[in-house]
């Protein structure tokens, strides 16, 4: 039962390293426009990140 | 995003405001507009790529999930160039509001529940991978200490997660309401107790999962309906006005611009042609054409000259127009129509949705019945509270509208997500159920069925001379018949003849001359040419002269949309403000039976009224301020986006192509959702019945609990994407 003492920790960090993330997608503005990107990977152009997000609003 | 940045971090509140001035000397424009017709990857790629090449764009971006486009660009660029841009490209485009508060405040909202929901969603599944440990067979102080474990997460995660619940709950209950939040919040915080409670006395059964997943599935619920209403709101209430809300005010031969509540009787106002009059007045000086389509219906334009009454609402189309303002602000006609419309609203008695008189039969229940499992338990343990609580909190847990929080919203999102993919934007929330229930459908014409503008008929017939310098003369003006006119020429290759010293006579025509010759496009009296009984534009060309008729070109699907509606059994009706003989043609080209011609906005209203007490229910379709008071009279309604700013705002739904078609198909597809939400009752319904009596019984474990609430949230979820 000892190797409970790595493994609970582990799965909370590896779960709150995934809470984290989504929170960064998140304020990113990925979810946005789920429609758009779903199409944008057909476009041939090159397409880093979604439009910052705008400062004034 | 800038409020999250600073608000994380107060302490650089001043970079911004540095960043700021860094860029002040870069005039920028954004500019925001609503693209209705956009569906592919094609569409973007074209917009995006053609608008790089636009001078003065510095960049820009596609929306496809809310079919918005914004543009960055420098200040120089008006929302009207890049409308004219799209336009070239085959879009229509409408101009939004940018910058207004609502939109920024239903994006922070929208992000705030996503967030509840991810952190919830987070929890859910930490708690549960502690709890199948504990499912299968972990006991003593390993399962104490899972169980402690996962009180941690799941008190902090109720308290972030819940917060939506407990607010409205609260709100209800001080007003002395009840509603299905009431009972929600209860049964978690119940049942977190319970469970810290069982915890701390090293008790066999915590339900931390329970009450995590209950606000998962119950914010999955929550963030899917203000998914469907955020997509509707920004779009309807954003698109930007079509009134200016500000008029030119003429003293002592100086203009001023001032503001419409300014004015008062007897001051003198000038119309610009394009202009829309702000008051109700006499024509004291200029001559022009007015059209009064979306006032009355009529679709040609009338005379105005000295001493003609006009309203309000009309659009002057040739000639500056002076006017005594006999009526202003609460006594012109376009405040009488919306008093009218307020009437109307009054009048109309509050929808019950189905989602509301579910609750209101199902919220008061949960409690009682959890009660009532206390008191009997309480009873046949001979006082044993530890039992009888457990088993309460149970049959709470498993009674929890889990599946009924989310029947109606995940139905609402899939139909009208479908909706808004075919161009029809759902503004009122239940406005779906409203639709399901119709039988009657009534169409106003101009506008509505017909484009409202016309086309012309006999351009084949005409010599080449006759249609070149036609081309020219109606090149000069802005009359919606001699743009019509051209646009119908240059389709067949004309181009225009060498006419020199053109003029535009305003509420007459165009005059110039051609090899000598005086030609005149315009009124029939003017011209010198016997009037024809159609809608015409009259050429002479010397002594020689021609009538080039138009009529009035139907709304692309509009025959469809007829013959899909009588298919489905609907009774549809047309009634205009138009004279007879044209409403009577568009009603037999379309096969309706029902018309009624020269109706005012009250016979339009009244005829909805009537319609209705005869136990129709009545679905108004219309676009002009005549149809604003039926449009808020009738059980639902729908204005196409062309429509006026009080007729869209009166109005349910909107219709944001050009496309009329879409209609039978909201039609078809509200009565499937109807039938999918009251499905959903009955499977949650059915679920409870037989899952209650195992609780009461105390045979439920959490493990039950859990199972039941995940599978029947999931089985409402499926049964509303069975939507087609």
């Amino acid at each position: 039962m000892e190797v409970l003492t790595i493994l609970i920790p582990v799965s909370l960090i590896l779960g709150l390293m995934g809470l984290g993330a989504f929170i960064w997608t998140l304020r990113k503005g990925m979810y946005d426009d789920p429609d758009g990107d779903s199409q944008r990977i057909l476009t041939d152009e090159y397409d880093d990140k979604p439009k910052p997000v705008d400062k004034n609003g | 995003m800038s409020t999250v940045r600073a608000s994380a971090c107060p302490a650089c509140s001043a970079a911004p405001a540095a960043e700021s001035l860094a860029r002040a000397d870069l005039p920028k424009a954004r500019v925001l507009l609503s693209v209705p017709e956009v569906h592919c990857a094609a569409c973007i790629s074209t917009i995006e790529r053609d608008l790089a090449r636009m001078p003065g764009i510095n960049s820009s971006r596609l929306n496809l999930t809310l079919k918005r486009l914004s543009v960055d660009a420098e200040s120089d660029i008006q929302p009207a160039d890049v409308i004219a841009r799209l336009d070239a490209l085959g879009y229509e485009a409408h101009e939004l509001d940018a910058g207004t508060l609502s939109m920024t405040e239903t994006e922070r909202q929208g992000r705030e529940l996503l967030m509840r929901l991810g952190v919830a969603g987070f929890a859910m599944m930490n708690i549960m991978l502690l709890s199948v440990a504990v499912w299968s067979g972990a006991d003593g102080p390993t399962r104490d200490m899972f169980h402690l474990i996962s009180a941690v997460i799941a008190i902090p995660t109720v308290g972030f997660a819940g917060q939506p619940f407990f607010r409205n709950a609260w709100k209800a209950l001080r007003a002395g309401r009840m509603d299905m939040d009431a009972p929600i919040s209860f049964a978690i915080l119940l049942t977190l107790g319970l469970s810290v409670f069982e915890t701390l006395q090293s008790g066999a059964h915590a339900y931390f999962d329970s009450v995590v997943m209950l606000i998962f599935f119950l914010l999955a619920g929550r963030y899917l309906d203000f998914r469907a209403r955020a997509v509707a709101r920004s779009a309807a209430q954003e698109l930007a006005a079509l009134e200016v809300p500000r008029a030119i005010r003429v003293v002592d031969g100086a203009e001023q611009t001032v503001g419409v509540e300014e004015l008062a009787m007897g001051d003198l106002v000038l119309v610009r042609p394009g202009g829309r009059l702000p008051v109700d007045g006499v024509v004291t000086a200029g001559q022009s054409e007015l059209d009064r389509a979306l006032l009355t219906g009529e679709t040609l334009p009338i005379f105005a000259g000295e001493g003609t009454v006009v309203s309000a609402g009309e659009v002057n189309l040739t000639g500056p127009l002076t006017v005594r303002v006999t009526a202003a602000g609460k006594d012109s006609s376009l405040h009488r129509m919306a008093d009218l419309v307020a009437n109307a609203e009054s009048a109309r008695t509050k929808y019950t949705t189905l989602a509301e008189r579910a609750a209101r039969a199902y919220a008061p229940t949960i409690p009682l019945l959890s009660l009532g499992a206390f008191v009997v338990w309480m009873y046949l343990t001979g006082g044993d509270v530890r039992v009888a609580i457990n088993v309460a909190v149970t049959t709470l847990i498993i009674t929890c509208p889990c599946a009924l929080g989310l029947a109606v919203p995940a139905v609402v999102t899939a139909a009208s997500g479908k909706l808004f993919r075919k161009g029809l934007l759902i503004k009122d929330g239940t406005a779906l159920e409203r639709l399901a229930e119709v039988d009657t459908v009534v169409f106003d014409k101009t506008g509505t069925l017909t484009m409202g503008t016309p086309a012309p008929t006999n351009l084949d017939a005409a010599p080449d001379d006759a249609r070149r310098v036609a081309l020219a003369l109606a090149d000069a003006s802005g009359h919606p018949l001699a743009a019509s006119l051209a646009k119908g020429l240059r389709d067949l290759g004309v181009r225009p003849a060498p006419v020199s010293d053109l003029v535009e006579v305003p509420g007459y025509g165009v005059e110039g001359q051609w090899h000598g010759v005086r030609v005149r496009l315009g009124r029939p009296a003017w011209v010198g040419a016997d009037a024809v009984d159609t809608t015409a534009a009259y050429l002479s060309l010397g002594d020689k002269t021609r009538a080039f008729s138009f009529t009035d070109q139907l709304r692309p699907g509009a025959e469809e949309v007829v013959q899909a509606l009588h298919r489905q059994g609907k009774q549809v009706w047309l009634i205009s403000g138009d004279v007879p003989g044209a409403v009577q043609a568009l009603a037999q080209r379309l096969n309706i039976d029902h018309w009624q011609a020269e109706a005012l906005p009250q016979d339009k209203a009244a005829k909805v009224a009537a319609l209705q007490t005869e136990g129709a229910k009545v679905l108004m379709v219309g676009d002009g301020l005549n149809d604003t008071v039926a449009l808020s009279a009738a059980h639902v309604s729908i204005s196409p986006a062309s429509a006026l700013d009080a007729a869209r705002a009166a109005s349910d739904m909107v219709l944001l192509g050009r496309e009329i078609a879409p209609i039978a198909d909201a039609l078809r597809l509200s009565a499937q959702a109807s039938r999918r939400i009251r499905e959903n009752f009955w499977q949650s319904g059915i679920y409870n019945a037989i899952f209650v009596p195992v609780a009461l019984i105390g045979m439920a474990t959490p493990l039950f609990a859990a199972a039941i609430m995940s599978v029947s949230s999931i089985a409402v979820t499926l049964n509303a994407l069975r939507l087609k």
